[in-house]
């Protein structure tokens, strides 16, 4: 099956290095993380070595190396947001799941990222769950949503 | 070429039909800032009410207009009448305003904020011109003229709106010539640092090789900017044709659109945009009958702020680490693959439509002496109006923040731009001009638009940490200065803000900031110690008092606050216990509560309840205090 979840994605490339970013994306949206056996099959496919492609993939802070949670959530680091307390909001979620951010929880039910800027500095502070982005969330609000989870 | 002139035609005639036939017109903004205010709900209920009662209109999306506070936007326009906007939709109160309007003939104008009068039809006195209201008036809009007014997915919309002229009037001129206009008009990179965009193409131009590249750095990889977004997403084509007339004038084969792979909506509407391009015959051998033969393609990039940077970018691109080198060669000379490369600025791009219609000395009445033109802003932080704003260069400082912004709702402190490599200005530099050096004189920069604006709740240490703490996990490690510098800058700041440092760690700080400004490889690194810098220079008082008091007087620094309970004001309703995770707050019904302080995780969320919960006393709060230190 992963076989050809790989197939699949590098058929539209001609396997030039300048497309490595570019398949890491790919991969990283179909299984969700960079795994061991990707970065060996994309180094094969562009004959590179796997250090070179664990090294692009490990310097950008888009790409990640364990399976992502079911439920994720993500803080946005934002400037507007950090003036409207959003650091506030990530330490409530650090310390409701128990996790710090990059992590899921190790029952992988959620998944806690921080993100530089989710770009709608205007409804600051925002939190993200699910691609469903929270506007103007308040610690108490956030936890609320976090207690239903039963919805996720 | 014929098909071209025969389809422009065609977007003109639909483009009127669209705006003075007898079908009414629904609006709705949506851009990925509206779509998070909820757009999409108010879209989707507004199409079934249109179902439900059998309802004639079109449905048009449209990007941002701008005044993002108001989001969700939607606006009516009825045949004959003029275009009504109405805030801060939601599904409910949009399906109470169609029926109203369709079905009674009622328009709401207690729900609406403005018209637009540009259709030509008379308005009612009741409503202002929407670029009468406050947040618009001052504002001249060029790059994002067509922003909130085009279907950004519809090619036609754009040639309807003198789309692609721009460029048939560089065909007509030839290559030096746009080069020409542009420096005529004066343009400077948007990017932040001002650089001639005449100048790069230039060299560019001059330097010998069969193969040329133009890239589009849509980057934006700083916190708390957005308008290089919203421009792609509310206008592709006035982006890519900027790109085109860029490519032509340096005599470039390819173009690339750098773009930060979270922009998923931005991309998908530069996809689109490019395979109408490609239809269009905009794109591929001999466009629109001339000489000239060029591609464009969308590059993703993921996630470094130092692939701003355009060195690093090119090694991106290339798809590798995204680390900057020395330069030169600089890469107009040698830049990706080894071939001359321009990198210009989305903003810059979106601007020479504009210059190549009208013309050099159209585009200098804008702006001031040697600041020409106009700068598009995200404003945001904490001001009233905040949204995507574009003011011509030379504008007070004072004016974008109280007069487009509606000012802070409680007292000014400071103003950021430029992000991380930029600086806070505080409120005795409010008066200067906005224009690059002005800005750079007072200790800041113009930087690529993002504009926060700081009140008295802000501290201006923790700000500084966390622009430090950002540059410092975003630099890619490749020398010392920048690596190792931020890295004990940031440890300094931290002890600063949990009351653990000395007062000598001031200038500790100061003299480590210099010294990775100066001796950093890449703009990243020069620029990093700005924001510590300046607000050194400004708010001096501010780091005293943490260092030598270990007082935070905006009570936002973590460890130098505490929490206690107004034993007048509290009246025992035991929300607040409730809402506690630590369990640090005791107290039976109807008596006064108290915070164990060894408990408090300072969390903050007893004071939310007790703030804003109706049976609440707003008893709770949380305060820095002065204290002596060992």
């Amino acid at each position: 099956m992963s076989e050809d979840i790989y197939q699949d994605v590098f058929s539209s490339f001609r396997g030039e290095e300048g497309e490595l970013i570019s398949i890491l994306l790919r991969v990283q949206e179909r299984i969700g993380y960079i795994s061991e056996e990707a970065v060996m099959r994309i180094s094969r496919f562009l004959r590179l070595s796997e250090n070179q492609v664990y090294g692009v993939a490990s310097f950008f802070s888009r790409f990640r190396f364990d399976a992502p949670g079911k439920t994720s959530i993500k803080v946005c680091m934002g400037t507007a947001c950090h003036v409207h307390g959003g650091s506030l909001l990530a330490d409530a979620v650090g310390w409701d799941l128990g996790i710090t951010y990059g992590q899921a929880t190790p029952d992988r039910r959620f998944d806690f990222q921080r993100a530089n800027c989710l770009g709608c500095c205007t409804l600051a502070p925002v939190v993200e769950i699910n691609e469903q982005i929270q506007s103007r969330v308040l610690v108490t609000k956030l936890k609320e949503t976090m207690n239903r989870r039963e919805e996720f | 070429m014929k098909n071209f002139k025969q389809r422009e035609i065609e977007a003109v005639r639909e483009w009127k039909a669209l705006h003075s036939g007898s079908t009414p017109v629904i609006y709705i903004g949506a851009a990925t800032c509206g779509i998070a205010a909820g757009a999409l709900d108010v879209s989707e209920r507004v199409r079934a009410i249109l179902e439900k009662h059998d309802i004639e209109a079109h449905l048009v999306h449209v990007g941002c207009i701008g005044p993002c506070y108001l989001e969700p936007l939607m606006d009516i326009a009825m045949p004959g009448a003029p275009r009504i906007s109405y805030a801060n939709m939601t599904p409910d109160l949009a399906e109470r305003i169609i029926e109203n309007q369709f079905l009674r003939g009622d328009p709401s104008l207690d729900f609406a904020i403005a018209q637009f009068s540009t259709n030509g039809h008379d308005g009612t006195a009741r409503l202002p011109d929407f670029f009468d209201l406050p947040m618009l008036k001052s504002q001249v809009r060029l790059v994002l003229r067509n922003c909130g007014f085009i279907d950004p997915e519809n090619i036609d919309h754009y040639l309807a709106n003198d789309g692609y002229r721009g460029i048939q009037h560089a065909f007509e001129l030839g290559p030096q010539a746009v080069i020409d206009v542009v420096r005529d008009a004066g343009v400077r990179g948007r990017g932040g640092a001002g650089f001639p965009t005449h100048k790069k193409w230039q060299f560019c131009r001059n330097a010998p090789g069969e193969v040329k590249y133009v890239i589009c750095n849509c980057s934006e990889g700083d916190p708390g900017a957005f308008m290089n977004r919203s421009l792609i997403e509310s206008d592709p084509h006035c982006v890519l044709e900027g790109l085109l007339i860029a490519g032509y004038a340096i005599g470039a084969t390819e173009g690339k659109v750098y773009i930060n792979a979270d922009y998923r909506l931005a991309i998908a509407r530069l996809e689109s945009g490019i395979a109408q391009m490609k239809e269009l015959g905009l794109l591929g051998e001999n466009i629109l009958g001339s000489d000239f033969s060029f591609d464009i393609s969308v590059k993703e990039g993921a996630g470094a702020f130092v692939c701003g940077e355009e060195t690093a970018l090119i090694a991106s691109v290339e798809g590798r680490r995204g680390m900057p080198r020395s330069r030169p060669p600089f890469p107009a000379v040698s830049g990706l693959h080894a071939k001359p490369t321009i990198i210009n600025n989305v903003e810059t791009l979106g601007t020479l439509p504009n210059i190549l219609r009208n013309g050099a000395d159209w585009y200098r009445q804008f702006g001031v002496k040697n600041n020409h033109g106009t700068k598009t802003f995200s404003l945001t932080g904490k001001v009233r109006r905040p949204g995507l704003i574009e003011v011509p260069l030379g504008i007070p400082l004072r004016e974008i923040i109280y007069g487009i912004g509606g000012g802070p709702w409680k007292a000014f402190k400071a103003v950021q731009t430029g992000g991380p490599s930029g600086g806070c200005l505080s409120e005795e530099y409010l008066d200067i001009p906005v224009e690059y050096e002005a800005m750079a004189g007072a200790g800041s920069i113009m930087g690529s638009g993002g504009m926060i604006v700081l009140d008295e709740d802000t501290c201006i240490v923790d700000l500084a940490l966390y622009f430090l703490r950002f540059t410092q996990a975003e630099s890619c490690g490749k020398c010392a200065p920048c690596r190792v510098g931020t890295w004990h800058m940031v440890t300094l700041l931290e002890n600063m803000t949990r009351g653990q440092s000395k007062p000598e760690d001031i200038t500790r700080l100061q003299v480590l900031g210099e010294t990775v400004k100066r001796a950093s490889l890449c703009g990243l690194g020069q620029t990093a110690p700005n924001p510590t810098l300046t607000t050194l220079r400004h708010f001096r008082a501010e780091y005293l008092e943490h260092a030598r008091e270990g007082y935070c007087s905006a009570a936002v620094c973590k460890e130098l606050v505490t929490y206690h309970i107004d034993p007048q004001r509290c009246n025992g309703c035991q929300l607040c216990r409730d809402v506690c995770p630590t369990n640090a707050i005791t107290g039976v019904r109807s008596e006064v509560h108290t915070i164990d302080l060894e408990r408090c995780i300072k969390c903050r969320a007893c004071y939310e309840v007790c703030r804003y919960h109706p049976q609440a006393g707003n008893a709770v709060v949380y305060e820095s205090a002065r204290r002596v230190m060992a």
